[in-house]
């Protein structure tokens, strides 16, 4: 990570690695979305919903990675002081908001047909509300102290701070058994069968792609944005 | 209950929300990268 501290070296990894995340994310994306709207079969329970799973796993998956990145950035910050840190925390906390956002708002539409409700206060759906406003604060706090020119060291401590909401998240299915199923996917298996498993890790690979894009679109703007403002207070002065 | 019409409604706001995310972070990053480049030539 310290050898991309340089902005300009940065820049030189950045610009192609845009392009790339952009062209892959869209293929496997646009293709595992195909996929498991026509190859995959429907489940013997849900029926047809299920193929709600290939976008609200990899954007509940991508609101979560996006605090883990912010948290990442804010101690580098915190205690390297990494030159880049603060801007990479600012640019993922839109992409980390709209996908945790997506989540709420898919998992509530596959609610309705399946528990017969669009929402309920139980621990994983209210943890995850909880992150989406997480988010929102962030990106208040992080705009006002960059607006006044601070280095977003508050902005830093509240993205550490945040990161506690991820743990209550993940295990909140195992601490309050109320509506939302427990753990399916897991690091060493899957409870779910192959034969509709298969396109989720297209989409999740493809929108992980395009959540890199965002991020890395939105840290080449904020340095656009720097070097003008710099250029501008040396014409001044 | 027809299961079409949630699944429809749930990938095009997934579409959409993307599609806005995507188009916003390259609008301001051509925006930003643009007015860099014009004053650096000034």
């Amino acid at each position: 990570m310290h050898a991309l501290a340089n902005p300009s070296r940065f820049l030189r990894f950045a610009r192609p690695a845009t392009t790339w995340l952009l062209l892959v994310g869209l293929a496997l994306a646009v293709g595992g979305m195909a996929a498991g709207l026509t190859l995959t079969p429907p489940d013997y329970l849900q029926g047809e919903t299920v193929r709600i799973l290939y976008i609200h796993v990899p954007s509940a998956w991508l609101g979560m990675a996006g605090w883990v990145g912010i948290a990442a950035a804010s101690v580098s910050q915190i205690v390297w002081r990494h030159p880049l840190a603060a801007v990479a925390g600012r640019a993922v906390a839109p992409a980390g908001a709209t996908f945790a956002a997506m989540c709420l708002i898919t998992g509530s539409i596959w609610g309705r047909p399946t528990w017969g409700t669009w929402w309920e206060w139980d621990g994983r759906l209210t943890s995850m509300l909880l992150l989406f406003f997480l988010y929102l604060g962030y990106i208040a706090l992080a705009s006002a102290e960059r607006e006044r020119g601070g280095e977003g060291r508050i902005a830093a401590i509240y993205g550490m701070v945040g990161a506690i909401n991820l743990p209550i998240i993940h295990y909140s299915v195992l601490w309050w058994r109320t509506l939302h199923q427990g753990e399916s996917i897991g690091i060493t298996g899957s409870s779910i069968d192959s034969s509709i498993l298969w396109p989720l890790p297209l989409t999740m690979i493809g929108f992980t792609c395009l959540f890199g894009a965002a991020t890395l679109m939105r840290m080449r703007a904020e340095l656009a944005e720097k070097k003008v403002e710099a250029r501008m207070r040396r014409m001044t002065s | 209950m027809n299961p079409w019409p949630f699944v429809i409604a749930a990938y095009s706001i997934a579409v959409a929300l993307t599609a806005v995310l995507l188009l916003w972070a390259f609008a301001s990053m051509r925006r930003a990268e643009a007015a860099a480049d014009a004053l650096k030539r000034r």
